[in-house]
């Protein structure tokens, strides 16, 4: 399982370039200005998100560092007790949504505090792994294409955030 | 309802800081966070450069379009309103794969790109349509089978097991995913009968 999964994620990528490349090639596309030509597109859409990532960003940051979070986290303790969750993972769940590299720092704090094959080290890498952040993505996504209406998008981000934090604990649970 | 929540984070955090008498740190936070959002966004930079360019060689070969035809019934039932065989369904499924085989880096791109061809779809440039949100919700909760991230960490830190987090990252990312879906389905389908 270990070596076909590591290898799988190994030759996944070069197996894919080489494929669209020869295939392109077979089909007589000018490769490598075709290449060129879409990658400017890359850097249009990078400049577009920018400012929507900065915005988001400072707010992310100013939330963690000001102790707004921590004082969320007091407030919301007396359910957590009563709902039996563990209190070390609630920061992770909490900051999974707002910021993918905050909340792998803490995944990793817990991971290196009480082992990997500790339940707590399980559950840890179970909820980083298990969703992506919504903040990002959706202010990645919809910046890109210069939405401003998201709608009902962020709604169901963060429900199905929640609902992803209680399959890990769940799942975990029953599974070791 | 994102700026709602933005001035919120914002204004409470500086009024906590206050109370705290931490307003030192509020600048620094500033700073600190726009520079974060740069740094992301160059690291994004490279990547999105790179795929963006090799999609374009897939396009223009026609691969993608193969992909639209031979997946596009799957893609289909989740995104009744893209036309068949249009391109964003190429990308979408791409996009699923590569968010299922955890290679986040290329999953991005190929995500972009389809919100791109949806807003060729879209009637109102501003407003989300409700292929973009099911898009969006697929990759918010998003299908991992190899969580390589964390597969890396806990190799580091010395696990017995470190892929025994295979199975149960794929079992609650599922289920977190297939609520999304439903969510999703039902917000449509009230926004839908709202708007008529």
């Amino acid at each position: 399982m270990y070596q076909v999964v590591n290898l799988l994620s190994i030759w996944a990528i070069p197996c894919f370039i080489a494929f669209i490349l020869t295939h392109g090639w077979w089909k007589k596309v000018p490769v490598y200005d075709t290449f060129v030509e879409g990658a400017k597109g890359g850097l249009v859409t990078t400049i577009r998100i920018l400012p929507h990532l900065v915005a988001m960003m400072v707010a992310i940051t100013l939330f963690r560092q000001s102790g707004a979070l921590d004082l969320f986290l007091e407030l919301i303790k007396p359910l957590l007790v009563f709902l039996h969750i563990p209190s070390e993972i609630v920061p992770l769940a909490l900051l999974r949504p707002l910021s993918g590299t905050g909340s792998l720092a803490i995944a990793t704090d817990i991971i290196a505090q009480y082992g990997p094959d500790s339940m707590i080290g399980r559950l840890a890498s179970t909820m980083q792994g298990s969703t992506d952040t919504t903040f990002y993505v959706l202010t990645v996504y919809f910046g890109a294409v210069g939405i401003r209406n998201s709608m009902y998008a962020l709604k169901v981000g963060l429900w199905s955030d929640l609902m992803g934090v209680v399959a890990s604990l769940v799942v975990v649970a029953v599974l070791f | 309802m994102l700026n709602v929540i933005w001035l919120f984070m914002i204004v409470i955090s500086i009024i906590v800081a206050a109370i705290n008498g931490r307003m030192e740190t509020v600048s620094q936070a500033v700073f600190d966070g726009a520079k974060t959002g740069l740094t992301v966004s160059f690291g994004l930079l490279s990547v999105l450069i790179f795929w963006m360019g090799l999609m374009k060689i897939a396009e223009k070969s026609g691969l993608l379009h193969l992909v639209s035809i031979a997946l596009g019934p799957i893609v289909q039932r989740l995104f009744p309103d893209i036309p068949k065989g249009h391109p964003a369904i190429g990308y979408i499924m791409s996009n699923i794969s590569a968010n299922i085989l955890g290679l986040g880096n290329a999953a991005t791109p190929m995500g972009l790109k389809a919100m791109e061809e949806l807003q060729k779809l879209n009637p109102d440039k501003e407003r989300a349509s409700p292929a973009m949100c099911t898009l969006l919700a697929i990759n918010t909760a998003s299908i991992t089978l190899i969580p390589t991230t964390m597969i890396a960490i806990r190799l580091q830190y010395g696990s017995s097991n470190a892929f025994e987090i295979v199975s149960s990252t794929l079992l609650a990312s599922s289920i977190a995913t297939l609520f999304a879906l439903m969510l999703d389905r039902y917000y449509r389908y009230r926004t839908m009968n709202k708007l008529r």
